[in-house]
């Protein structure tokens, strides 16, 4: 049949409907969305979607997290790695609350997701059932929206919209709160219609044509013109976009943590990362280029330092889907709004073909003076103990730079972030914007889920491991296969640095001990080594990374190492530290 | 009211945020929660159906800066339910506030001249019985403040203020932008919960 006659046959045939319950018609609408895996949890208030899945299991894989918040950054890893919108089922009262710290992180970090909470029956709504919790108005500030449904019949377009705003746009969480009384419903199920309009919300702003020319002329007339790459890179899937402006430009661009891997970390002109721990030479160059061209990032403070002292000499160019984010931090003297999908070849086009070799020569001497005083050092330490750097760049070396490397918070994720080698887009997943430890284990499981045929390393703090290890259990029932490197300094080592910095050295409450990981993973039927020998470094990333399924490293790291550069909370760019 | 030399000192000034949204449950919470979120107080909140069926208007009235308040339209117009913002300083709108007064009927009628009262603050009385009689004034806040000193020695019994409302100058097409919007892409119901109180209505197993 033609496209054309089944669009013929759709409007004489008369609309078959079949009465189904509630948890039906949305298990048939996640499927008609395209979701392939579900991370959750059951209880009381969700037990009659949970018994629909039952006669689901062979189309919708669901993975039983042993923690709500597991759950929900496992569906951020899937969500980051696969690009796809990750979709988590929890019920009422603890459940739905256990998934507060997903969605403040998945909201700050624009990650999709379409979240199913339980709720009590319709009836007893404001009662204080059992398990009852305002779900929607605690959600409500880390949601990009939600919606109660108390009556099933709502379920399939509640369902459509949810996905439309979860994924368009700037992307971000999304709740559903549904009644026990709307999931046993029985109503008649006309079919799925995905949404693709929803009239009071713009998920794009209109392109205006007058300012990329006015970009371009910037562009144009600059002498030492300073790109700074985002999450919206990715997000836009404008990945090959980005990378003809960059290099038909020829201007030297650095990334923002969430923006690593839009170009590869090896690319002539990727000069490197920004912020607070990021490189030498792009936090100083930002106080020197003349005009700064920002594409899908939103200046966190992290990555500005002092706003007062920030690029206070460039005419800024902000390209962003989200008008609330242009004008935000920094003012932006030619506002580009729109989808850097759209917009990057608009100008691309209009951007001459050119080089700046000084320019670029003079990040390069800054990379030199960072090699000589920081990385050299934390690369090829001088000391027995090993540090984070050289364990993460020994796995650079074994990987290619072709794993994903999903990190938890803190020294160690700051380190990844320097040190891993990225080759491919959507291959650093972790928490930027809300800073949450105990991301690492779960989000690399969902990782891995999402992209079933590449390696996954998750590089975690013994600090942060021990805020959600309880994922193991999630690793071991569900066989899937995830590197867990565990870089032990025995401190909680980003606090620990600003105690040492910025508080004379008293070390409060950052000396935290930790099980034996190796026999706890044991315990869990996951292989593991801990090693804590250089020698050993090399020949135990192999075994871990040539191991068949999941497997537990744990790396002794220096105590008392600090992560440099560092740009000192409330000091300019420009003033980023090397010791 | 705006004070000149407030502004001069730390730029701040009264400004009516005009907000027109989808009749929606929660929506209030999502727009009162940007302005909670930064620690500012909302000084007077209206909102009600617009003139358009589906489409509810709201006036939120703050003191802030400009910047601030060009953040906030901004964050505000985000919102997945709303259609649009406009933020006005005083200068730029036509506003009132209404008031309603209850006194003793019996005092009023005795020793205030009620008909100078009336014609002196605009006043109207809105009903009028043996035991108290209920004034109602339209005005600024001053002007119904006023009529509050008036009335307060008479034995005032209960008073109460509305939010403002405020009209644009500047407001060329908006009923008819909002009514062709309506009518090419008319909006949904809201669906309230219907089982509230009716435990037998409610589907279970």
């Amino acid at each position: 049949m033609t496209t054309a006659q089944a669009e013929a046959s759709t409007l004489t045939e008369p609309k078959t409907t079949t009465t189904v319950t509630g948890s039906v018609a949305l298990l048939e609408g996640l499927i008609a969305e395209g979701t392939d895996t579900i991370f959750g949890y059951p209880g009381g208030a969700i037990m009659p979607i949970y018994d629909a899945l039952y006669d689901y299991k062979e189309k919708l894989n669901h993975i039983l997290v042993r923690h709500e918040q597991g759950g929900i950054h496992a569906g951020q890893g899937y969500a980051r790695s696969s690009g796809k919108v990750g979709v988590v089922f929890a019920t009422s009262g603890p459940g739905a609350t256990n998934l507060v710290t997903g969605l403040a992180d998945a909201q700050i970090d624009s990650t999709p997701l379409v979240c199913i909470t339980g709720q009590v029956f319709a009836h007893l709504l404001g009662t204080d059932a059992f398990q009852e919790t305002d779900v929607i108005n605690i959600t409500t500030p880390v949601t990009k929206w939600n919606y109660q449904v108390t009556d099933a019949t709502e379920i399939p377009a509640v369902l459509a919209k949810a996905f439309y705003i979860a994924r368009s746009g700037r992307p971000g969480p999304v709740l559903i709160d549904i009644t026990k009384n709307a999931q046993l419903q029985l109503f008649e199920y006309e079919g799925y219609v995905p949404c693709e309009h929803i009239r009071s919300y713009r998920p794009k702003p209109i392109i205006r044509k007058e300012y990329i020319e006015q970009a371009a002329a910037l562009i144009n007339t600059a002498k030492k013109p300073f790109i700074l790459f985002g999450q919206g890179v990715l997000l836009g899937e404008a990945e090959q976009e980005f990378k003809a402006f960059v290099e038909k430009s020829g201007i030297p661009a650095a990334w923002t943590i969430l923006g690593a891997g839009a170009i590869p970390t090896d690319h002539p002109l990727n000069v490197g990362m920004l912020g607070m721990h990021g490189n030498y030479g792009p936090n100083v160059q930002t106080n020197s280029c003349d005009v700064l061209i920002a594409v899908g990032m939103r200046f966190d403070d992290r990555v500005t330092g002092r706003l007062d002292k920030y690029a206070k000499q460039a005419k800024v160019i902000h390209l962003d889907i989200d008008p609330a984010e242009i004008d935000k931090n920094v003012k932006a003297d030619v506002p580009v709004w729109g989808d850097c999908k759209e917009t990057l070849p608009l100008l691309t086009a209009l951007v001459e073909e050119k080089t700046y070799p000084e320019w670029l020569a003079e990040f390069r001497a800054f990379d030199k003076e960072e090699h000589d005083t920081v990385i050299q050092k934390e690369l090829n330490p001088e000391t027995g103990e090993m540090t984070m750097g050289e364990v993460v760049n020994k796995l650079n070396e074994l990987t290619h730079g072709n794993a994903i490397i999903v990190t938890d918070v803190g020294q160690h994720q700051m380190v990844a972030c320097r040190y891993a080698k990225f080759n491919n887009t959507r291959s650093n997943i972790t928490s930027g914007g809300l800073g949450t430890m105990g991301f690492g284990l779960p989000a690399a499981i969902g990782a891995k889920f999402g992209a079933q045929d590449k390696t996954v390393v998750a590089i975690i703090g013994d600090g942060g491991f021990q805020m959600t290890l309880q994922e193991l259990g999630t690793i071991m029932q569900s066989g899937i296969d995830v590197k867990i490197m565990i870089l032990n300094n025995r401190f909680l080592g980003m606090v620990r640095q600003w105690q040492q910095l910025f508080h004379e050295k008293r070390y409060s409450f950052v000396d935290i001990t930790s099980p034996d990981f190796v026999k706890l993973a044991e315990s869990y039927y996951i292989a593991g080594k801990k090693i804590s020998e250089r020698e050993e470094l090399v020949s135990a990333l192999e075994e871990m990374l040539n191991h068949n399924g999941s497997y537990l490293l744990e790396v002794m790291v220096a105590k008392e190492h600090n992560v440099f550069p560092m740009v000192p909370q409330g000091s300019s760019v420009s003033e980023i530290r090397l010791k | 009211m705006s004070n000149s030399s407030e502004l001069e000192l730390n730029g701040k000034q009264e400004f009516t945020i005009t907000v027109y949204t989808e009749n929606r449950i929660g929506i209030l919470n999502r727009i009162a929660i940007i302005f909670s979120r930064r620690k500012i107080n909302i000084e007077s909140l209206n909102t009600s159906p617009s003139e358009i069926e589906h489409i509810h208007r709201f006036n939120i009235l703050i003191h802030e800066t400009e910047e601030v308040v060009r953040k906030l339209a901004r964050q505000i117009e985000k919102q997945v339910e709303v259609l649009k913002v406009y933020y006005n300083t005083n200068e730029d709108i036509i506003w009132q506030e209404m008031a309603l007064y209850k006194v003793p009927t019996d005092t009023i009628a005795e020793k205030v001249s009620v008909e100078r009262l009336l014609r002196e603050f605009g006043a109207r009385a809105v009903v009028i019985r043996k035991d108290y009689t209920v004034f109602e004034a339209t005005g600024h806040r001053e002007e119904t403040d006023k009529l509050i000193e008036v009335l307060q020695p008479y034995g005032l019994i209960e008073f109460v203020r509305s939010a403002r409302v405020a009209i644009i100058k500047d407001s060329d097409g908006f009923n008819r932008k909002l009514r062709e919007f309506e009518r090419k892409d008319p909006g949904e119901e809201v669906i309230e919960n219907e089982f509230l109180d009716k435990e037998k209505n409610v589907f279970s197993m």
